[in-house]
């Protein structure tokens, strides 16, 4: 677990300990570029797990790699700073394996829908109960600015002159698709309402999905123009996949909100195949 | 100006600096008070943080400044309500518009290579923001109570914004040349 000064425990007190977001801030601090959006995201995530009064031992938070899979390092929970791309397959390990803690997977749009894009839809699929947070700026930041699955197609940059010309990735009609059980978008620059979303998604049974529009500064500024963009679903949030499809097919990518909460039955937890032996295996060999 | 006009007009900027219920008790308008300030002391926090780690040590020691500077308003605001603890935020809609409380600096706003200048700017601009939400709030209570706190507020806030303004006055303005930076993270030709 990362350093931090944590309040006194039940067992010390008698009474649940009051947390407030300061105390899921690790002693380490962020190393991202001044203004970009992640440095609210990492506030929104601290202020849903005190929203949610849980104590940050029971919590672990895994990542890829990327800006925005430095994350668990800026937490005082426990943290696997993982492989590019495999972020979701190490976080439902963690779950599998140890079902009462909660679980909250990172990362960027590269390492989730670029080299993790696969990982990304058995997730949905398996609804394992989790939450996957992607920081989505449209661009590989880490590595100096390459297009990423969801940049525009003709975004133009000295490493993708005049544009990909590739469609962009749809990661919420992805999801849905795939079978995720929660589904929503939110922007950094609302820190409070994301908080919110995460709390809600964190709840939410089954694996849960929320996009957090997060502006890279340095390679995307004019991302800085997204607060005027963003605005509230339309909508209120709906359990039925059809109308979640309609509504997430004719998204303009700026719509806010919860878009779906279904009621799949998340992946049955805690079973656990019958341990076997080193020398058990050998001796299939061995013959 | 005709009473018409005026009414007009301070529809207009209650219209433009305020947005979702307004509170109707003093510990309800306390309650948004305090976390507009540990609102704002938790952003210049995180703004100290950043520039320290990129080295812009002056700029990290302004922000770091502001943000015991507000931590100091809101524990005025603790000891006037006599709160040992800040109650929980207040659930449902913000009473000021936009996503984030008033004297917020915005993350995007920041460089890191700004100087004093722009930063005081920027938190000239947030206390600026936070007259106008409760000068906004003053029109629109119809509780006599709230309307004095929140006029009262406003006459604090805009002490604060004379404050900034004297300081600002001292710090030289940056050249046109401050963002220059001899390795840029990004080449652009
Ligand atoms: C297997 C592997 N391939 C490639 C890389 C190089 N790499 C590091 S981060 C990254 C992309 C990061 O982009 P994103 O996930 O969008 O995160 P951001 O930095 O924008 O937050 C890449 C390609 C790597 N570390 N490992
Ligand atoms: S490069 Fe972009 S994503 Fe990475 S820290 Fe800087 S602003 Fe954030």
């Amino acid at each position: 677990m990362n350093d931090t000064a944590t309040p006194a425990s039940v067992a010390e007190t008698g009474r649940p300990a009051v947390r407030t977001p300061a105390n899921y801030k690790s002693a380490t601090k962020p190393i991202w570029c001044p203004g970009c959006g992640d440095y609210s995201v990492l506030s929104s995530i601290t202020k849903a797990f005190s929203m949610l009064a849980l104590a940050p031992e029971e919590v672990v938070v895994v990542s890829g790699i990327g800006c925005s899979s430095r994350i668990p390092a800026y937490t005082s929970c426990y943290g696997f700073h993982g492989v590019h791309g495999r972020a979701l397959a190490a976080g439902t390990g963690v779950k599998l394996a140890r079902p009462e803690l909660t679980v909250l997977v990172a990362g960027g749009d590269g390492d989730g829908y670029s080299i993790g894009g696969n990982h990304f839809l058995h997730a949905c699929r398996r609804n394992v109960d989790l939450t996957y947070v992607v920081m989505d700026n449209h661009v590989y930041g880490m590595t100096k600015g390459q297009p990423s699955p969801t940049t525009e197609p003709d975004w133009d940059s000295k490493l993708a002159p005049g544009g990909t010309g590739v469609r962009a990735f749809h990661p919420l009609v992805i999801a849905l698709a795939s079978g995720a059980n929660f589904v929503a978008r939110a922007f950094s620059g609302d820190p409070n309402g994301t908080a919110d979303i995460l709390a809600q998604a964190i709840r939410h049974p089954g694996f849960s999905f929320v996009e957090i529009l997060s502006p890279c500064v340095t390679f995307r500024p004019e991302q800085r123009t997204w607060k005027e963009n963003v605005h509230p679903a339309p909508v209120a949030e709906t359990d039925d996949p059809a109308r979640a499809a309609r509504r997430v097919m004719t998204d303009d990518g700026f719509n806010m909100g919860v878009l779906y909460a279904g009621r799949r039955k998340p992946y049955p937890l805690g079973r656990r195949a019958d341990p076997v032996g080193v020398a058990e295996l050998e001796a299939e060999f061995a013959a | 100006m005709s009473a018409e006009r005026e009414k007009a007009q301070a529809g207009a900027a209650v219209a433009e600096d305020r947005t979702g219920a307004v509170p109707q008790s003093i510990p309800a308008l306390m309650a948004w008070a305090l976390w507009l300030e540990l609102d704002a002391a938790e952003r210049y926090r995180e703004l100290a943080d950043a520039m320290e780690m990129h080295n812009n040590r002056e700029v990290g020691a302004l922000f770091r400044k502001m943000e015991t500077i507000e931590g100091k308003h809101a524990e005025s605001i603790m000891h006037s309500m006599e709160w040992t603890s800040p109650p929980p935020r207040p659930r449902g809609e913000a009473p000021w518009p936009g996503f984030e409380a008033p004297e917020n600096v915005a993350h995007e706003d920041v460089h890191y290579l700004m100087q004093p200048w722009h930063a005081l700017t920027l938190a000239l601009k947030g206390e600026e923001r936070a007259v106008r939400f409760f000068t906004a709030l003053a029109n629109e209570s119809t509780v006599p109570a709230v309307q004095a706190a929140a006029r009262e507020m406003a006459a604090e806030e805009q002490e604060h914004v004379d404050l900034v303004r004297a300081w600002l006055a001292r710090v030289p303005p940056p050249d046109e040349r401050w963002r220059d930076d001899p390795d840029p993270p990004r080449y652009l030709d």
